[in-house]
C-alpha cells in the first residue's frame, strides 16, 4: 500500500514540532514560573524568620513541606489504625463463635476522626452540592430575566441587593433555619453538610444569574430575525437560538460562580463545623500547638491549589462544550 | 407576466425623543415573478427599510405590501432574508444552518431522507458541498454568505429577499458570488429583491433598478429597465455601449440628481440611520 503523505502537511508538522521546543517557549512557559516561583519561596523563607509568634516562629517553605509529610503520615497511621481495628474484632468475634455457636458477630464501626485528607473530600462535595443547586437556580432564572425586560426591572434591585451580602452574614439565617427546616437528619447527611452547601450556594448564585442573563440580552438582532423569519416559536426559540448563543456567557458565569463557591465554602466549614478545610483550619487556630501554624499553611496551599484546579475543570468543560472558542482567555 | 409583489403607499415614521422621524413616504413599487429587482440610493435613504417592511421585519406606519394578493403583517420564510452579515448561527455546521430552516418550512411535508436531499441540494446550488459539516468559523466570508443564500434558497421562498449580500466582501469574492446568484437565478426563475450600493452590480444583476431618493422621506426616485440579454457576462459587458449607457444613468442619478453632501466636520457618521439615532439619543440620556 502506497503511502502518500502531503509534502506541505509533512513540513507544517515539523516547523510547529521545532517551535514547541524553541527557548523562548522554554523559557515563557517553563523559566519565568520557576523564576516567580524561587523568588516567592526564598521572600517567603527570610520573611517568616522575622516573625515571632505566640506559638513559636511562622513557618517557612521547608517546615510546610514537613508539615505536609507529616499530615500524610498521619493518614497512614490512621488507616492501618482502622485496619488494625476491624482485624481485632474480626479475630475476637471469630474466637467467641468457636465458644458459642449462638453467637451473634457484632462489628463496631471505627470511632474515626476526620483526616486531613478526608477532609478535601468533604470540602470538594459540599462545594459540588452547593454549586449545582446554584447552577439548577441561575440558569433558568438568568435566561427568564435575559428574555424579559419587564421581569429583569423587577428583579434587579433584588440582586443588586443581595450579591454583595458575605457568607458570614447568611450562615447563622441557615443555620436556624436549616435546624429548624431539617429535623429527620439522615446520618450520612449532617445538619453542618447541609448549612455549609446552603450558603455556599446563596453566595455563588449571582454570578451566573448575571452572566446568563446578560448572554441572552446580547443575542444579535440579526439571529433573533432569522428566528422570526422561521416563525419559531418560544420554545424553539428559546432552545436552538437563545440558549446555544448565551452559552459562552453561561460557562463565564458558571466559573465565575465556582471560584466564589470555593471561597465562601472555607468560611461557611469554618463556622458551621462541617468537617472540611475550614473546620481543619478552625481546630488547628483552636489547638494552638507549635505544628499549628505550619500545618494551617499547607491547608492554605492546599485551598488554593484546589480551586485553582476547580478552575481549570470548568475551563475544560467550556473548551469541549461552547462553540466560541475565542471567549475563552486565561 | 402576473405581479407577485405590490408595494402601495408604504410610508415609516420613527418615534424618537426628538419627534417622530419620518424614513419612507409614499414607497410605490410593483414586482412581478422571476423580476430581479435591484434598490440603490446613498446610505441612510431608507433601502434597508423597504425591505424590512416586506420582510415583515417592520411594519409600516402607513400603506401596506401584498405578497400574491395577501397582505404582509409578519415575517415568514416565504420571504427568506440574506443578511448583510451572514446571520449564521456560529454553533451549527453548513449542514445544520440550512437544516434549521428546512425542518421549519417543510415539517411534515418531506420525509427524513427528502429534507436531507433537499439541504444537499441547496447547498449544491451554492457550491459548497464540499464544506457541508464545517462551522461559520472555519469559512471564510463568501463561502458564509453562500451559505446564507442557501439557507434562504432552501425555504423555498417566494421572494428572496437580500439586504446588501454582497457588501462585506472583497471584489473579487464578489464577483464569484454576482456570478454565482445569476446562475441561481436563472436556474430556479427566482424573484428577487436586492439592496446594493454598487452601481456594476445593480445593472449586472438586475431586471430593474429602483433608485431611492434622499431621506428623511425617501421615496422611489426613478425606475431603470435593464434590457441586457441574458445570460450576462462581465466582460462582454464592459465593452457594450448600451451597459454603459445605464450605468451612466445609474451613476447620473446618485451623483448629480440626488447628490448627497455630508458634513465631515460635524458628523463622519452615517445619518438618518433612526435605529442608531434611537439607540444614540437613549445613551445620552
Amino acid at each position: 500500500m502506497a503511502v502518500i503523505i502531503n509534502s506541505d502537511t509533512l513540513l507544517h508538522t515539523l516547523r510547529n514540532l521545532r517551535l514547541n521546543f524553541t527557548s523562548d517557549k522554554l523559557l515563557r512557559f517553563v523559566g519565568l514560573p520557576l523564576a516567580g516561583m524561587t523568588v516567592f519561596l526564598l521572600g517567603w523563607h527570610v520573611a517568616a524568620l522575622g516573625v515571632h509568634t505566640s506559638l513559636g516562629q511562622f513557618p517557612g517553605p521547608v517546615q510546610v513541606l514537613h508539615q505536609s509529610a507529616g499530615l500524610y503520615q498521619e493518614y497512614l497511621e490512621e488507616k492501618q489504625r482502622e485496619a488494625d481495628f476491624y482485624a481485632r474484632q474480626e479475630k475476637r468475634n471469630a474466637v467467641l463463635l468457636e465458644k458459642n455457636k449462638d453467637f451473634k458477630a457484632q462489628i463496631r464501626d471505627y470511632p474515626s476522626k476526620p483526616m486531613f485528607i478526608n477532609q478535601i473530600g468533604t470540602s470538594l462535595k459540599t462545594v459540588f452540592t452547593g454549586f449545582f443547586l446554584a447552577a439548577i437556580i441561575a440558569i433558568p432564572l438568568g435566561i427568564a430575566l435575559g428574555l424579559s425586560a419587564s421581569l429583569y426591572g423587577a428583579v434587579n434591585p433584588i440582586l443588586q441587593l443581595f450579591k454583595p451580602v458575605s457568607p458570614l452574614a447568611w450562615l447563622p439565617l441557615v443555620t436556624i433555619v436549616v435546624s429548624s427546616l431539617y429535623t429527620t437528619v439522615h446520618p450520612d447527611i449532617p445538619k453542618s453538610y447541609v448549612t455549609s452547601a446552603v450558603t455556599v450556594m446563596l453566595c455563588c448564585l449571582w454570578p451566573t444569574v448575571i452572566n446568563t442573563a446578560v448572554g441572552v440580552t446580547s443575542v444579535s438582532s440579526d439571529l433573533n430575525n432569522v428566528s422570526r423569519v422561521l416563525r419559531l416559536n418560544w420554545l424553539r426559540h428559546v432552545r436552538s437560538i437563545v440558549l446555544p448563543a448565551a452559552i459562552p456567557m453561561i460557562f463565564t458565569g458558571l466559573r465565575l460562580s465556582l471560584s466564589t463557591a470555593w471561597m465562601v465554602l472555607i468560611a461557611a466549614e469554618m463556622l458551621s463545623q462541617n468537617p472540611g478545610l475550614g473546620k481543619f483550619v478552625w481546630d488547628e487556630f483552636q489547638n494552638g500547638s507549635s505544628d499549628s501554624l505550619a500545618r494551617i499553611m499547607v491547608a492554605v496551599l492546599t485551598i488554593g491549589i484546589i480551586g485553582y484546579l476547580l478552575d481549570r475543570t470548568m475551563l475544560t468543560l467550556q473548551r469541549k462544550f461552547s462553540w466560541d472558542k475565542q471567549a475563552i482567555t486565561r | 407576466m402576473k405581479t407577485l409583489l405590490e408595494l402601495t403607499q408604504i410610508g415609516v415614521e420613527f418615534k424618537t425623543p426628538k419627534g417622530s422621524f419620518v424614513a419612507l413616504d409614499n414607497v410605490n413599487l410593483k414586482i412581478e415573478e422571476g423580476e430581479f429587482v435591484s434598490l440603490i440610493g446613498h446610505s441612510g435613504c431608507g433601502k434597508s427599510t423597504v425591505l424590512n417592511v416586506v420582510a415583515g421585519l417592520l411594519v409600516a406606519t402607513t400603506g401596506g405590501v401584498l405578497l400574491s394578493g395577501r397582505e404582509v403583517n409578519e415575517p415568514g420564510p416565504e420571504r427568506a432574508v440574506v443578511f448583510q452579515n451572514h446571520s449564521l448561527l456560529p454553533w451549527l455546521s453548513a449542514y445544520q444552518n440550512v437544516e434549521i430552516g428546512v425542518k421549519e418550512v417543510f415539517r411534515g411535508k418531506k420525509s427524513r431522507s427528502e429534507m436531507k436531499e433537499w439541504i444537499e441540494h441547496n447547498l449544491e446550488l451554492v457550491h459548497m458541498t464540499h464544506a457541508l459539516h464545517k462551522l461559520p468559523h472555519e469559512l471564510s466570508g463568501g463561502m458564509k454568505q453562500r451559505i446564507g443564500i442557501a439557507r434562504a434558497l432552501a425555504m423555498q421562498p417566494q421572494v428572496l429577499l437580500m439586504d446588501e449580500p454582497f457588501g462585506a466582501l472583497d471584489a473579487l469574492t464578489r464577483a464569484h458570488l454576482q456570478d454565482s446568484l445569476m446562475e441561481i437565478q436563472s436556474r430556479l426563475n427566482s424573484t428577487v429583491i436586492m439592496i446594493t450600493h454598487d452601481v456594476d452590480e445593480a445593472v449586472l444583476l438586475s431586471d430593474r433598478i429602483v433608485m431611492m431618493t434622499n431621506g428623511p422621506a425617501a421615496t422611489v426616485g426613478e425606475i431603470l429597465d435593464i434590457k441586457l440579454e441574458r445570460p450576462r457576462n462581465r466582460l462582454e459587458l464592459a465593452d457594450n455601449s448600451h451597459y454603459n449607457h445605464l450605468r451612466h444613468e445609474v451613476l447620473q442619478f446618485l451623483y448629480e440628481k440626488q447628490r448627497k453632501v455630508e458634513d465631515i466636520n460635524r458628523n463622519t457618521k452615517k445619518k438618518n440611520e433612526p435605529d442608531n439615532k434611537i439607540k444614540r439619543l437613549q445613551k445620552a440620556s
